[in-house]
């Protein structure tokens, strides 16, 4: 203790011994403290990086010029509207050289080309990460409160979901995944609300189980909530992992609580065995076109069909035949708003489907479950299991309420602060790998998880982040101005006789009319300036296809003549496009000399050949429809117009708008009008 | 930064995406795991392609169709439990980097693509009887602006550009008197510059005295869909575009 205070005494002695020393020495750390400063900064991690970047660009050709546009020090992008505040750019200092495209070490590597420009909407904007901070560990990678650390790659297309709420051509992923959300039913339980405040809608077709025993076994009902996978590889159904007892109590409580539906227990009037021709169900299967819509499991397991209605390769084991003749009686019996639709097969008809149905089951699936006579008591724990799983939030069950706000409300997931989140251990802390491990094995975070089990593959779970990833607070804040809004459905509703028709043969589930409906087949808007009286008739009595090269068509649905007549004369009345001019377009025959200008124009020209096909021996070309009959099919107004702007008539059409000068619009329109096709008539043909 | 590098390499293997694109951020060359707990039972003397090569995919993402290379002996016959290791440039990554062969002599793996869009030369080794051997595979990174070409091309231009077709997409090749030219044919394509594709793309072919069968897209795209277009067939085109202008030779 002496020693160290002699010692000290004796070091203040040799500084500030006299006057003199004391202002040499106290100048000198005044001095040093002044250096602090500039050294902080010329030791730091972004200087650091200016001086590679000088280093990188010195031996370039263009030195001269980037050096020139090289300014020194933090930059800063600031964007009071949008909250950004960017200093990227003190480090990322290639971003906007385009000579700088070979260059692959970052941080100098030029921006891919995007539509936005750096200057107006900044990096975190689309990146996320921390804008302001000026080290790589901040910027990138912070995981403190209210902080973000930078979004992988994988997910970028989330950041152009936080304002774009439509669907962007140049982003699959996020459309993908927001079709998702609604398509696999997430927003039944999980509230999804859009920036704009609107509310994500449900876009599937969760059966009603009101009367599911008219339809099904509690067996088939069993095996079905024990792995709906195992039954239909493709359904949208998550497993929710459920014991044998659980599935069974749930199962007779569905089937207790079922109320029978008037003419769904009435057997069919003809033995459904199969018809004397094996070929009549394949081919009536195939003339209705029931695999627009329905896929079957073909022997290589891959799947064949559309995804609209569900899959039918084991649906003998689960419809009982009398459900199924009655469901295809008339399907809006059963369920009101299904989009199937209503075919008006005939007795006959019925009876020779619902043999092939039937004979599409799988004698392995099930042959194991034998269920006992459930106890009150089991059908009250089934009760409770249904309303603890929240089976309502999708299906209509006789005795449960659809539940409110069943799961988290997930509208701006996409900004849960890492602190709020419990990982699992060995998980990386970051938002979108606890998203996508929710996704994948929502059961491994606790037992108590009710969320099911979907079976998914790799690009639909990166898909679903990515538009969850998108739900974010920066979005929600963002100006009105720089939204774009999702189009959302009209809730147009055809009016009348014919309206109720066309809910009948659900036209609406394939076809679209003034903004709402199915994109499976053409919008039929502008319908009734485009098509003849006779050839809708014709084509309504029996669809023939335009387009070779299609696979899904539209089913025959055996109209009667008045009800043929009916739709015929609302759309040829109705869907009238304001926009078409008759007057302009040649009408009644045309000079043969103009028809040969047509012609030459067609072939030499414009090359229509290459898409279509006017003479059935020359031509091969099958994008666009064959036009052989078309002379008998369009009207020569709707034919002049769409000749001038295809576009304009069905906007996202394939043919290109060729800008045809009137002259040549009419010597085409001539030439395509003489298309008659054989004896003048085409669809009888 | 090495540190954190080697810190996040601790969460654990669900961290490999993000080490990957830190990997890419930092400038540093990603090296693959060592092939820890795989034993050879047995070596080849020749690795060849099955699938999985010159896929066309997004930047940063997992190609669509996992990539499997096949080992053989001399006499070509498959050799089951043989080690291949992936290799790729900065930024890709593998799952798994390292694998025994199967009973019919593959191995498999899913290729995740790295950030930066262009060209990856990969390379598949199996450590051989004496030296080892290795093969090249070549996939594609499309960034931004070539994927909305190549979405756009497949709307408009592959139903006749591209010979293959699928059941769900008939092509038109085969019905055309002229036949056009697949975007990915360097060969020809290369020798055109942008400026002749933007013609021939905006006012069809006869702009180039070429065929009427192309017909002008000049009111149907846009200027930035056009651009586009020309991204998406210089970064598909085999053998690779080399961009014209000053060749910045280092001193």
């Amino acid at each position: 203790m002496q020693r160290i205070r002699k010692y000290v005494s004796s070091l203040w002695q040799a500084l500030f011994g006299d006057p003199v020393r004391a202002f040499g020495v106290v100048s000198l750390i005044l001095l040093l403290a002044l250096a602090i400063a500039p050294a902080k900064e010329h030791f730091s991690q972004w200087h650091s990086y200016q001086r590679q970047y000088l280093t990188l660009i010195r031996d370039r050709g263009d030195a001269i010029s980037l050096r020139r546009r090289f300014v020194p020090g933090i930059h800063q992008i600031w964007l009071p509207e949008l909250g950004v505040v960017d200093r990227c750019t003190t480090c990322h200092l290639g971003l906007n050289e385009s000579s700088l495209a070979d260059v692959a070490q970052q941080p100098f590597r030029k921006h891919p080309v995007v539509p936005h420009p750096l200057d107006r909407f900044g990096c975190v904007i689309c990146h996320g990460g921390q804008g302001q901070a000026t080290t790589v560990a901040e910027a990138h990678h912070s995981e403190r409160a209210g902080e973000e650390p930078i979004l992988p790659t994988r997910y970028i297309e989330s950041g152009c979901g936080q304002c774009h709420q439509n669907a962007l051509p140049g982003t699959p992923q996020l459309n993908l995944g927001r079709t998702m959300l609604t398509r696999y039913g997430c927003v039944h339980c999980h509230a999804i609300t859009r920036p704009d405040g609107s509310k994500m809608e449900a876009t599937d077709h969760p059966p009603s189980l009101a009367h599911i025993a008219d339809k099904s076994t509690r067996e088939w009902i069993f095996s079905w909530l024990k792995d709906p996978q195992a039954y239909a590889a493709s359904t949208t159904m998550p497993n929710y992992k459920l014991s044998d007892g659980d599935a069974s109590d749930i199962s007779a409580y569905l089937v207790s609580s079922s109320k029978p539906q008037a003419g769904d227990t009435v057997a069919p009037a003809a033995k459904p065995t199969m018809a004397a021709d094996p070929a009549a169900g394949p081919s009536l299967y195939g003339e209705s076109f029931c695999a627009s819509c329905h896929a079957v499991q073909n022997a290589a397991g891959n799947l064949v069909g559309g995804d609209l209605g569900p899959e039918l390769t084991r649906i003998g084991n689960k419809a009982k035949p009398e459900w199924l003749a009655a469901w295809l009686e008339n399907p809006r019996v059963y369920d009101s708003t299904t989009p199937m639709p209503h075919y008006r097969f005939t007795p006959q008809q019925i009876e020779t489907l619902v043999a092939f149905l039937q004979a599409k089951s799988d004698s392995d699936y099930g042959s194991g479950v034998h269920l006992d006579a459930a106890s009150s008591q089991q059908i009250a724990h089934g009760r409770k299991l249904i309303v603890e799983l929240g089976c309502a939030a999708c299906h209509e069950i006789n005795g449960v309420q659809k539940p409110e706000n069943f799961a988290p409300d997930l509208s701006t997931i996409g900004s849960k602060p890492l602190a709020q989140i419990v990982f699992l251990p060995g998980m990386e802390h970051s938002l979108p790998s606890y998203i996508l491990a929710k996704i994948r094995q929502p059961r491994a975070f606790g037992s108590s998880v009710k969320m099911p089990q979907f079976t998914l593959t790799a690009a639909q779970t990166d898909a679903l982040t990515t538009a969850l990833l998108a739900l974010t607070a920066r979005g929600r804040a963002m100006p009105d101005s720089l939204r774009i809004a999702a189009i959302p459905d009209t809730d147009y509703q055809p009016a009348g006789h014919a309206g109720k028709l066309i809910a009948e043969l659900a036209c609406l589930s394939c076809h679209r009319f003034n903004g709402r409906g199915g994109d499976m087949a053409p919008d039929l808007t502008w319908e009734g300036s485009a098509v003849q009286r006779q050839w809708l008739t014709d084509f309504l009595h029996n669809p023939n296809t335009l387009r070779p090269s299609l696979i899904r068509r539209m089913p025959r649905f055996n109209l009667s003549d008045s009800d043929n007549k009916e739709l015929t004369d609302y759309i040829l009345t109705v869907y009238q496009s304001p926009a078409i001019d008759a007057e302009l377009a040649p009408s009644g025959t045309n000079p043969p000399d103009v028809v040969e200008r047509g012609k030459q124009l067609f072939y030499s020209k414009y090359a229509c050949q290459a898409c279509h096909i006017v003479d059935t021996k020359a031509d091969k070309g099958y994008i666009g429809p064959t036009l052989t009959q078309v002379g008998s099919r369009l009207t020569p107004a709707w034919v002049y117009a769409w000749l001038k702007n295809p576009q304009a008539l069905r906007p996202g059409t394939t043919e290109p708008n060729q800008n045809l000068s009137d002259d040549d619009a009419r010597a085409l329109t001539a030439f395509l009008m003489s298309q008659k096709g054989p004896g003048g008539r085409g669809a009888k043909q | 930064m090495m540190r954190r590098f080697t810190a996040s390499i601790t969460f654990g293997t669900s961290a490999s995406l993000a080490l990957l694109s830190f990997a890419t951020l930092a400038g540093c060359k990603h090296s693959a795991p060592a092939n820890a707990g795989l034993k050879a039972t047995a070596q080849g003397t020749a690795l060849v392609e099955s699938s999985g090569g010159h896929q066309v995919g997004v930047t940063g993402t997992v190609l669509k169709d996992p990539l499997v290379v096949q080992v053989n002996d001399d006499h070509g016959t498959a050799v089951p439990g043989a080690l291949v290791e992936f290799h790729g440039s900065a930024g890709v990554g593998f799952d798994p980097a390292a694998v025994l062969t199967d009973s019919s002599g593959q191995a498999t793996t899913s290729v995740t693509l790295g950030t930066i869009a262009g060209r990856y030369d990969l390379s598949a080794v199996t450590p051989g009887k004496a030296t080892p051997v290795s093969l090249e595979i070549v996939e594609t990174a499309l960034g931004y602006q070539q994927r909305v070409g190549s979405i756009l091309a497949d709307k408009y231009c592959s139903r006749c550009h591209d010979p293959e077709s699928s059941p769900q997409r008939v092509s038109n090749y085969d019905n055309l008197a002229v036949k056009p030219h697949a975007f990915t044919e360097g060969s020809t394509l290369n020798k055109m510059s942008d400026a002749d594709l933007t013609s021939i793309i905006l006012h069809g072919g006869p702009a180039l005295n070429r065929s009427a069968l192309m017909p002008p897209y000049g009111n149907t795209l846009n200027a930035a869909d056009v651009k586009a277009l020309i991204a998406y067939t210089r970064a598909v085109s085999d053998p690779p575009y080399q961009p014209p202008g000053t060749v910045y030779a280092r001193k």
